[in-house]
């Protein structure tokens, strides 16, 4: 009698492929959790116990950086024309003629940190250029000569009858009297709530708000 | 059917006598290595939470030229809050007269200023006598009335022209942490700069540029 003989598999499968894929998505959440957007200035920010998301729509920013530097951005990721028409308006408003062609070069987001005298030749800049070139910071210390005065002003009426969010993003070693003249433009032009940008940190164990977040 | 059958029939090729070699697998057993490598993954995707910058919100008081406008402050209920150089902190209660300047102005660290405000905060809802006018207030506008046991602990935070701005944002969070419900942030007097200088070891405040 013919003997039929079926193959005998072996139960063993290849795991190596399982292996290559479970060791590259944990490279990629070691690493991915590490990285940070590389930012034209870094800023180092306190941490805080709030728990407030950061908007990035119909927000300006506010940043002063660790030498006392302070820089201005238009957060308008849905609407850039928005945050070019506030560089024009606040522009306008100190007499300086900026041009529909240099403004375009500027994204929401972007950190503005020239005094208004240069802002023109600042804004021409081919974009690799930008990020290497020293900002010296919107000229603040002096009470008489505010210039955030202007862009504030700029934001709010580009911005009028939209929420509009200040928002002041310090460094850690950031001196106090940047922090000081920054809310005394806002407070200048009638604003009078801000956003601070912290980075999250838990309650201290035993408070009061800890208690009360931990009841819940 | 023809099958070939390559099963018997040697076994002796090498002689009688000669042992054949046991051949080992050169596979390795990788589930192990697998089992390891998810559960990397699991704990990575589960504690780490994508760091997102967060927004702490700061009211400030307008400006006003009218005295009767202006907040008042029981002394009693007050507890001041200075920001020096060097993450230097100091405070004082009530109010800081000449004489009595040496025992009430004291200095402090950041982590030790908490137990000040908690023990200030317990010191002044101790003596709150029932207000029901407050408390009424309160739950007609949804707050709870236990927030007018403090209703006279007021925090003055005054920073220097030298504090880091971190010191500052750590005082305002110390308040949401003990849940200070009135503070404001306002320029120290010179007074209180000569003060700080002194505990610093600095020059006097003389020098110091007139920015109010």
């Amino acid at each position: 009698m013919p003997k039929v003989n079926i193959a005998k598999k072996s139960t063993d499968t290849d795991m190596t492929p399982f292996v290559d894929i479970a060791f590259l998505i944990l490279s990629f959440f070691i690493m991915a959790t590490k990285f940070k957007p590389a930012e034209a200035v870094p800023i180092q920010t306190p941490n805080s116990v709030s728990s407030q998301k950061l908007p990035e729509n119909d927000a300006v920013m506010i940043s002063i950086d660790k030498d006392d530097k302070v820089y201005f951005s238009i957060m308008a990721q849905k609407d850039p024309q928005q945050a070019r028409d506030i560089i024009k308006a606040a522009a306008q408003a100190r007499n300086i003629p900026v041009t529909d062609a240099q403004v375009a070069g500027y994204f929401p987001g972007d950190m503005i940190g020239v005094p208004f005298n240069k802002l023109g030749a600042f804004l021409a800049l081919p974009a690799d250029q930008k990020k290497t070139y020293v900002q010296e910071g919107i000229p603040v210390k002096d009470s008489a000569n505010n210039e955030l005065y202007y862009w504030i002003a700029a934001s709010r009426s580009i911005f009028a009858g939209q929420p509009l969010k200040y928002l002041i993003k310090g460094d850690n070693v950031s001196k106090y009297p940047a922090f000081k003249a920054i809310i005394d433009a806002l407070k200048k032009n009638d604003e009078q709530k801000y956003n601070l940008v912290t980075m999250p940190e838990g309650a201290p164990t035993g408070t009061e708000l800890w208690v009360e977040r931990n009841s819940k | 059917m023809a099958s070939l059958d390559t099963g018997d029939g040697g076994g002796h090729k090498k002689g009688p006598g000669v042992k054949k070699a046991k051949k080992l697998s050169t596979r390795v057993d990788m589930t192990p290595m697998v089992d390891l490598g998810f559960l990397l993954i699991t704990f990575f995707i589960f504690t780490s939470t994508m760091s997102s910058p967060t927004t702490m919100d700061l009211n400030m008081p307008k400006d006003t030229e009218k005295k009767e406008e202006e907040t008042k402050v029981k002394m009693s209920g007050a507890l001041t809050i200075m920001v020096g150089r060097d993450n230097n902190i100091f405070y004082y209660e009530g109010e800081l007269t000449n004489e009595n300047a040496s025992q009430a102005f004291k200095s402090s660290t950041l982590t030790d200023i908490r137990d000040v405000i908690i023990k200030k905060k317990k010191e002044v809802e101790s003596r709150y006598v029932t207000d029901a006018a407050c408390e009424a207030k309160a739950r007609q506008e949804g707050k709870n009335p236990n927030d007018c046991r403090q209703k006279d602990f007021f925090v003055l935070i005054k920073p220097t022209e030298e504090a880091n701005y971190k010191d500052v944002i750590d005082l305002l969070d110390e308040m949401t942490i003990n849940k200070v419900a009135r503070y404001a942030l306002l320029e120290p007097f010179d007074t209180e700069k000569d003060l700080i200088n002194a505990s610093q070891g600095g020059a006097p405040a003389a020098a110091a540029p007139a920015a109010q």
